[in-house]
């Protein structure tokens, strides 16, 4: 019997394919393939779409003959529209500017706070974990009305200080909860060799458990980093003027004028504004999924 | 020395704390507290109100928009949370089948997670157009309509419409949250089910499903949370029109706080959302109490 079994593995079955191979192949389009490319046409669908409408003159986008999912003649109209008579180039830099210096601040908190909760152990030490877990809950959109009024009356209103500082309030609940995972994998021999020889806790943090808890900096920047780029509610409410707002926000609030919607120009507006976190993405893939399903199952 | 060694790591701690506590205190824990007691001031923008009391949440409870809005809210999230948990757990097992080309269906599945959710739904607003609606050209062409559908112009459609955009947005994060619980469940189950003679579905309803139940509730907690205080969707498709039929309590909330400039009373609808949250995170803690159980850990 077991040499039985060691053949099977030997042939290059791997257990994780489980019983699968037990489904006959018709079955399995009906069952896997079909469910499976139904999915994923629905969920790529609409950057597709705004590929599709980016790219399209006006006149065949307002035709009702032809086909809607082709292009006949593609034109750059919308994003030369964009780029030089919008002020998009502006949100694009500002939206960098204010995801990465707050991606920065929360990322330093995080790292210091996580690293006292979970290493430091001092007093109140699983209290602050209960509560960091308790911040990581609170949903910005009962903050930001109370939040406006503290922005307001500590004058940073239309500013871009105003995001840096309200940013961390998610960003950095959310990398220390994940921060606070990795640096529990780390064994704690390595950290009392360290202490023997004389290490102090800075210098474990700097030279030993950071080094040690890269994956999970990358997870917890690239995370934050995209969260703080494709925040809303916070750039809706605290920016005012049209040179301090970020991509989301000015595309939907500057290149909707009136009842004429240039679909072509806000559609080129949010493919641009979504290709940098779909590019970080597809390079980070792996830190992405750990990042999410770090943060839930913890 | 032992003491010493105490002092020193509780002062190093607390030092080590500072930067996250002190953004934490006062753009979080501040807010709270602020935003608690605006909702019992008449406060405006740029002017500190004075104390009226329970004046605001008797306006809200007797007012018709905001009953509607919390009948919407709640009606979005029931719906589009069960819509969201049936279609992520049916998407994290057939991705957790041996699939050919297994980690790119993961990668692209996720995209739309991924992007600002702002910029999606501006696509799903043309999708949705009342006059170059490329679903309603489909179904002329098939023939299953006689004239394009007014997506987000009926209070009905609109709702739906809005749904279907949130469980666009949110199926991949259900899905993929559920794909790693899934991915710990050993084989050895369903082999030795199977021997005993266990259907797909058997297997499906007693071994998957249990063994994946705190995990389901931890991420339906955050799907939950996630889709009650939605704002961006709302905002962009339809800004809580037509009729405010779309309205939910946080885009109500917006529109009478920052335009409507009465932040006493945006505060008190943002207050009236917290026992729902509380509901929520009670769940979640029960969730993850079964868990340690379910675990034999001590946690």
């Amino acid at each position: 019997m077991a040499a039985g079994g060691r053949q099977v593995k030997e042939q290059g079955k791997p257990d994780s394919a489980g019983m699968d191979y037990l489904q006959t192949l018709p079955r399995r389009w009906v069952t896997v393939y079909i469910p499976l490319g139904i999915f994923v046409f629905v969920l790529l669908f609409p950057f597709y779409w705004m590929v599709v409408t980016s790219f399209k003159p006006n006149e065949e986008l307002l035709a009702r003959t032809g086909n809607p999912f082709w292009i006949v003649r593609p034109t750059l109209a919308h994003f030369h529209k964009l780029l030089f008579e919008t002020a998009y180039p502006e949100w694009l830099w500002n939206t960098v500017l204010v995801s990465v210096t707050s991606t920065i601040l929360s990322l330093v908190a995080s790292v210091l706070a996580a690293y006292a909760i979970e290493r430091l152990r001092f007093q109140g030490a699983k209290p602050a974990g209960a509560a960091i877990f308790l911040a990581y809950l609170v949903p910005p959109s009962i903050l930001f009305i109370p939040l406006a009024a503290i922005i307001f009356q500590l004058g940073l209103f239309d500013t871009r200080m105003a995001l840096i500082l309200s940013y961390p309030t998610f960003l950095i609940p959310f990398s220390t909860w994940l921060l606070m995972g990795y640096f529990r994998s780390i064994p704690y021999e390595l950290e009392e060799c360290a202490l023997i020889d004389g290490a102090s806790r800075w210098q474990i943090l700097v030279k030993i458990v950071l080094p040690l808890a890269v994956p999970g900096l990358i997870s917890a920047g690239i995370f934050a980093f995209t969260l703080s780029w494709n925040e809303f509610i916070y750039a809706l409410t605290f920016i005012s003027s049209s040179e301090m707002k970020t991509v989301p926000v000015g595309v939907i609030t500057e290149l909707v004028e009136g009842d004429v919607y240039h679909w072509g120009s806000l559609m080129a507006g949010a493919l641009l504004g979504s290709l940098p976190v779909a590019f970080i993405y597809s390079f980070f893939v792996e830190h992405y999924v750990s990042g999410m399903t770090g943060s839930v199952k913890e | 020395m032992l003491e010493k060694l105490q002092n020193n790591r509780n002062a190093l701690g607390l030092a080590f704390m500072l930067p996250a506590a002190v953004l934490l205190l006062l753009f979080l824990t501040y807010p709270l507290g602020l935003g608690t007691w605006l909702g019992f001031t008449d406060a405006k923008i740029g002017r500190g109100g004075s104390w009226i009391g329970i004046e605001n949440f008797e306006f809200l409870v007797g007012d018709s928009v905001a009953q509607l809005a919390l009948f919407n809210t709640l009606f979005y999230t029931v719906v589009a949370s069960i819509a969201k948990f049936v279609l992520g757990l049916w998407l994290a097992v057939l991705l957790n089948k041996n699939l050919p080309f297994k980690s790119f269906f993961r990668a692209v599945v996720l995209l739309p997670w991924i992007v600002p959710t702002a910029l999606s739904a501006i696509a799903f607003w043309w999708i949705y157009d009342a006059q170059f609606s490329v679903i309603s050209w489909v179904l002329m062409k098939l023939g299953w309509i006689d004239r394009y559908v007014d997506f987000l112009g009926n209070p009905w459609n609109a709702r739906f419409s809005t749904i279907v955009a949130n469980v666009w947005r949110g199926v991949p994060f259900v899905a993929i949250s559920l794909l790693a619980g899934l991915q710990t469940i050993s084989p050895s189950y369903y082999e030795a089910s199977a021997i005993d003679g266990a259907t797909p579905w058997q297997q499906f309803r007693h071994v998957t499903l249990p063994l994946l139940s705190p995990i389901i509730a931890v991420v339906m907690t955050f799907s939950v949370l996630f889709t009650f205080t939605d704002f961006q969707l709302i905002y962009v498709l339809t800004r809580g029109g037509p009729l405010n039929a779309t309205h939910l309590m946080a885009t109500l909330a917006f529109q009478r706080a920052i335009p409507g400039g009465a932040l006493g009373e945006g505060a008190a609808l943002a207050t009236l959302m917290v026992p729902f949250l509380l509901a929520a995170i009670m769940f979640s803690y029960f969730g993850l109490q079964r868990r340690a159980w379910q675990q034999g850990g001590d946690k």
